[in-house]
């Protein structure tokens, strides 16, 4: 029995130590060498790659910009998808269909997505500045994705785009699991629609939100392929994500001990977060009756 | 994005389709429902269509009127894009990687997945964790390394292999996680009549197992697959010329032919439609595979 076993699992344990596991203790260890790539990793520098890191203005600034995209995804994308799904979660024509088309652009490659939005905003002649200076408005000079002011506020608006799908059709999931008879004991009690809502759906809908807003949370603090393609950063490093700093570091500059050291801070800032949130928010879940827990995973 | 976001999106929603139309809800259809619906329509699909329908049209019309119908309609775009050897040799390494990478994924994950599920051993629960832990780490954390590891120690950068193996790599835990509790719930009188009847386990995994699987490893299957067609970071660093997949090549053309925005538009929507109907066309399965599993 021992050998079925390892015959089972071998496989995939295998190939997960070598590139899952192995990669990561690498990471670790470069990031305390000075090493540009090839010879021996000799130039042992302790912590220093982490302080070079800590202390340059392009990472601090990357985190700030993580950190916005991390508020500003929650705060619009929850009142906006918590209302979508609630006006789309009762019997109308089409709605499979409506279902259907909302997740059209989370199953579009970042990068897809971010082609065309990029042709969209182009200054002058893209679209969205012509449909703006048809009803008189303009858009920024140097257009959106290069003003740097309006640069990172422009790449909230694709995301949203991109992952506001996402958020629907996972509170719509949610809306499943609340039971029918709470709406007929509501109904027969009087209680108008907004009242249903305020008072009985979205106070179910908890651990659905915050399990969406987790999982949000950790995409945003990862953030590279939208970035890259949009603004590779710029202008004058206005984007830049964590991510997009150590790729550039460690592909353009070679410094890979920096980039390894920016890659284990980037972890650590997520898992942190992510046990923070977990503590404080997703904590009230498992206390509260076991269905809730069901719909955490 | 990283594999998990993918999986609970795709995951959760499916699991309450069959549900929807039985629940009846408060309120009817009054128009302004639908206005609604069809302004997040119109938002949501908007740019995809202008995509679609700017590939139709010259770059002289998009420039004279960026917001129009293509008048006339010319193919020269698409023709231009699908006589490109260069978007064949993306499409086809494209595929290649996302069937390796599913190949991977879905075999070495239901292996992993049935002694984890199915047998009692010391040592299981633990086992599970290591898997379970792997969600944390996104590949952007180990880019580095798997870059290095890959093009200096295994000469496999610019290969199929080398993208396909890591990628497979960060979506097993995921899959495990899937699979575990779908194995689990197939009764255990099943195997209890399969041993009876002198199967060995090894004969029960392969014949009743697998074959009830079908619908769980579509599941994840379909998200090994789509997670393969729409990755960047990985094969940006790993694959070059004509190695590289569409989104490589979606990001190339548009750098290269940024004025070209007609060529763009009709490059990103020929790139796009395989991953779009492959979703499409399974979404069913994906329902019945989060569903059935637990139905046994």
């Amino acid at each position: 029995m021992r050998l079925e076993i390892l015959f089972f699992v071998a496989p995939a344990l295998l190939v997960f130590l070598f590139f899952v596991v192995w990669p990561i203790i690498k990471a670790v260890q470069f990031s305390v060498y000075r090493w540009k790539g090839y010879g021996p990793l000799v130039d042992f520098v302790g912590l220093k790659n982490y302080a070079s890191v800590l202390q340059n203005e392009v990472f601090t600034d990357a985190f700030m910009h993580n950190i916005t995209i991390v508020v500003f995804s929650i705060l619009i994308q929850l009142p906006l998808g918590l209302a979508i799904a609630l006006l789309l979660n009762r019997k109308m024509w089409g709605q499979s269909a409506l279902r259907t088309i909302i997740f059209v652009p989370y199953v579009l490659a970042e990068v897809i997505a971010g082609v065309v939005w990029f042709q969209l905003l182009q200054p002058q002649y893209g679209v969205i500045d012509t449909i703006l200076s048809a009803i008189g408005l303009h858009g920024p000079e140097e257009g959106w994705l290069g003003t740097p002011d309006v640069a990172l506020y422009t790449v909230i608006a694709v995301l949203t785009w991109k992952y506001l799908g996402l958020a629907v059709i996972l509170f719509l999931a949610g809306l499943q699991g609340v039971p029918e008879e709470l709406y007929e004991a509501a109904s027969i009690d009087g209680a108008t629609w907004w009242q249903v809502q305020r008072k009985i759906t979205i106070p179910l809908l908890g651990p659905t939100i915050r399990t969406w807003a987790f999982l949000s949370m950790i995409g945003s603090l990862q953030l590279f392929d939208m970035v890259w393609i949009l603004t590779g950063g710029g202008p004058a490093n206005s984007t830049t994500t964590m991510a997009t700093f150590l790729i550039t570091e460690g592909t353009k500059r070679s410094n890979y001990g920096i980039a390894s050291a920016a890659s284990v801070i980037l972890f650590v800032v997520a898992l942190v977060m992510a046990l923070l949130y977990q503590y404080f928010v997703l904590r009230r879940d498992s206390q509260d009756a076991p269905r809730n827990k069901r719909a955490k995973r | 994005m990283s594999a998990g976001m993918m999986t609970d999106a795709v995951a959760a929603p499916k699991r309450q389709a069959t549900h929807t139309r039985r629940i009846k809800r408060h309120g009817g259809g009054s128009p302004l429902i639908y206005l609604i619906a069809l302004v997040v329509v119109g938002f949501t699909v908007g740019p995809v269509l202008y995509g679609v329908l700017g590939g139709f049209r010259t770059n002289a019309q998009l420039a004279d009127k960026p917001a129009a119908l293509p008048s006339p309609w010319v193919l020269s775009n698409y023709t231009g894009v699908l006589t490109n050897p260069s978007f064949w040799h993306y499409a086809v390494n494209s595929t290649v990687i996302a069937l390796l990478t599913t190949t991977i994924v879905v075999v070495f994950g239901m292996m992993a997945a049935y002694p984890l599920a199915r047998y009692k051993f010391r040592g299981r629960e633990p086992l599970f964790l290591v898997f379970v832990l792997g969600l944390l780490f996104p590949a952007t954390v180990a880019i580095i390394p798997l870059f290095i590891l890959i093009t200096k120690d295994l000469n496999m950068g610019n290969t199929w292999w080398g993208v396909a193996l890591p990628q497979a790599a960060f979506a097993l835990p995921m899959t495990v996680v899937i699979l575990r509790p779908f194995l689990m719930a197939l009764p255990n009188e099943l195997e209890e009549a399969a041993l009876l009847d002198g199967a060995s386990r090894i004969g029960f995994f392969w014949r009743i197992l697998v074959p009830l699987s079908g619908p769980g490893m579509v599941t994840v299957g379909v998200l090994a697959f789509v997670g393969s067609w729409n990755a960047y970071l990985l094969p940006l660093l790993l694959l070059q010329d004509d190695m590289k997949t569409l989104p490589l090549g979606v990001a190339d053309f548009s750098s290269e032919h940024a004025s070209d925005t007609a060529g763009v538009f009709a490059f990103t929507t020929l790139a796009m439609i395989p991953a779009l109907v492959f979703f499409l066309a399974l979404q069913k399965r994906i329902v019945n595979g989060l569903q059935g599993a637990v139905k046994g």
